[in-house]
């Protein structure tokens, strides 16, 4: 187990700037989830761990090497990537032994490995078919048997699961932080989903524009985003965002959306400028109440998924989400009364998008 | 109903490609005697091999043949050899002056041969490049290459960049990420760049007729010309030695005609 350490790696292709000085540290064992919108760099730095790209500035260290000169066949890392990239004329064993007969592996050990990396994968009776006799998951699994045989430093690995269909990307989702658990290997895994990044990360970074946004757990993210971008990403249905004032009246401070109050602050409180806050609210913490004090609402859209329900509501003008594992009897144009549970509030500059902690918001 | 259309549409074409093909071999079969007494006939009423021996045994046709050969295999082999490793440079490296190369290339392709045979005699002569098989050899491959490598990029083109990365990650060089994963992936290209670049150089008569003027130098479709002489045309034995010329070629595609329909319907399928 080794630890990479990224110190202010700048990316440039000509005159576009793809990663703006990115500093992350990565713990021997941990697996980390590179997480972001498309073109936001996350595989540009996992290529540049890989070594497939030069980077512009900065230094990558892995086990405590630095790899910025190391060509990808010297840093002793596997990758698995979105396209699997498997060896098109290659049996399943081809594929799996290939690092190993380039490293002239004997061939028992070889034969060992692979059958071990089959077996670990369920692609024992496949062994002899070509990638294109296989199904998409059978081709992920042989992408990973191919990274695992060699018992590399480090996995990295490139949006592996986007090519799935949901169920089955579930499945690889489980089976991958399975061999995580049992081989414990450093591992840097790079998705633009979100669930994804929530439920395998031991720690995840929130990348965008070339600029880490936040590192932290997943619950982390979650619960204490660093700014807006970080917020509206992480989570689904997405967390609400609402223009609001914050308005000193008598001893307290008051923030309103439209002219509903909905949380009273202490009189300490102010935002910059003429007031505007974003208020960001998860849907799970809007909750439907009978209190005739509640903030009333009109219901736009329902949207049932089994599991619980979304409803789309309109506050004052403005657009937010309610999600409810009961199944209230609501259609559209109903009135209804919600309820903000403010501990879960959560306040941000409109202009610059950063949190803003106003008494623990 | 749509499909019988196909086929009729499909069957009229082979027709008319494969007729000459057939008049060909008809007459060269056909006895001297009966070529012009018996009108236009689909098949003459007596065979005879006796054209075939005669420009085997009579003619310096098997010299002709052996050059052919002999340049055609080789422009074949050079030109691939120099065209894959043009097409695979232009399709995975970026590098100064590549659009202006790749332009410069464009350009060659885009002179009739004659303008430039008159230079190409000047600059040979005086290297001892004419009346020799050499001579031929480097202007086809020369005339060939652009095309060729144009191909070959397309090809290069067609397999994911992903495959060499992932073999470079498993431990191989770049070179090695060619040799053994890229190159075993382009043999449908390469099959499909030597029948070309062969079939190309095999029937090229413009160069060959200008350059040599010697007849152990002369390729197959200069030796056709000797068959018209200035009062009349040997058809029997011209058709017998076009249906001897066909036969490498046939044989050529045949060993790389796995490849070749490979190579033609890469991709078409997912997968």
């Amino acid at each position: 187990m080794i630890a990479i350490d990224i110190t202010g790696v700048h990316k440039d292709f000509g005159a576009v700037s793809v990663l703006k000085g990115v500093d992350i540290t990565i713990a021997p064992g941990e697996f980390v989830v590179l997480v972001g919108p498309s073109g936001c760099g996350k595989s540009t730095l996992l290529r540049l761990i890989a070594g497939l790209e030069e980077m512009s500035a900065g230094e990558i260290k892995i086990g405590g090497r630095i790899v910025n000169d190391l060509p990808p066949k010297d840093r002793d890392i596997a990758m698995v990537f979105q396209s699997y990239a498997l060896y098109p004329h290659m049996t399943v064993e081809g594929n799996m032994s290939y690092s190993l007969k380039l490293k002239r592996t004997p061939k028992q050990v070889i034969a060992d490995a692979v059958a071990g990396a089959a077996g670990k994968l369920g692609l024992g009776a496949l062994r002899h078919r070509k990638p294109r006799e296989l199904s998409g998951g059978q081709r992920q699994r042989v992408a990973m048997g191919r990274a695992i045989v060699r018992k590399p430093k480090a996995f990295l690995f490139d949006e592996p699961l986007s090519n799935l269909d949901a169920r089955l990307r579930e499945q690889m989702r489980f089976e991958i932080k399975k061999l995580h658990r049992e081989l414990g290997a450093t591992s840097v895994y790079v998705t633009h989903d979100q669930i994804e990044a929530m439920t395998m990360a031991d720690r995840i970074v929130a990348l965008n524009g070339g600029v880490v946004q936040q590192v932290g757990t997943p619950l982390d993210l979650y619960d204490n985003p660093a700014n807006i971008f970080v917020a509206g990403f992480i989570g689904s249905p997405a967390m609400n965002f609402l223009e609001a004032n914050l308005l000193h009246v008598g001893d307290v401070a008051e923030l309103r959306v439209g002219g509903v109050v909905i949380d009273q602050l202490p009189m300490s409180a102010s935002a910059t400028g003429d007031g505007k806050i974003t208020v960001g609210i998860r849907p799970e913490r809007v909750t439907l109440t009978a209190s005739p004090a509640a903030i009333p609402v009109n219901v736009v859209l329902v949207e049932p998924t089994g599991l619980g329900m979304v409803v789309h509501l309109e506050l004052a003008g403005q657009f937010l989400k309610l999600f409810t594992t009961d199944r209230p009897r609501l259609k559209v144009g109903d009135s209804a009364r919600v309820d903000f549970d403010t501990a879960d509030l959560r306040l941000f500059d409109p202009i610059t998008g950063d949190r803003v902690q106003l008494a623990g918001k | 109903m749509f499909w019988m259309f196909h086929y009729a549409v499909i069957g009229i074409y082979v027709l008319v490609a494969l007729f000459p093909l057939y008049w060909l071999l008809k007459v060269s079969v056909t006895p001297n005697d009966l070529l012009y007494s018996e009108g236009v006939r689909m098949w003459p009423s007596r065979t005879s091999f006796d054209h075939y021996w005669s420009v085997i045994r009579h003619t310096d046709f098997p010299l002709f043949f052996r050059n052919s050969v002999i340049v055609s295999a080789a422009t074949a082999l050079f030109t691939t050899l120099f065209a894959s490793g043009t097409g695979y440079a232009f399709s995975r490296f970026a590098f100064a002056g590549k659009f202006w190369l790749i332009g410069l290339m464009l350009v060659t392709q885009m002179f009739p041969l004659v303008m430039i045979i008159a230079p190409i005699f000047r600059l040979f002569a005086p290297l001892g490049l004419t009346n020799s098989l050499t001579g031929l050899i480097i202007i086809y491959t020369a005339y060939n290459v652009p095309f060729a490598a144009f191909l070959m990029q397309s090809f290069f083109d067609a397999i994911p960049k992903e495959l060499e990365e992932a073999a470079m990650i498993d431990g191989a060089t770049r070179f090695g990420a060619l040799r053994q994963i890229i190159l075993p992936l382009t043999l449908p290209g390469i099959a499909a760049t030597l029948g070309f670049v062969f079939t190309a150089a095999w029937s090229e008569l413009l160069f060959a007729l200008m350059l040599n003027s010697k007849q152990d130098s002369t390729t197959f479709p200069v030796g056709l010309l000797t068959f018209v002489s200035k009062f009349s045309v040997d058809f029997g034995q011209m058709m017998a030695a076009g249906v001897l010329a066909l036969i490498p070629v046939c044989i050529f595609f045949l060993l790389i005609q796995r490849h070749l329909v490979q190579g033609l319907t890469a991709g078409a399928v997912k997968g």
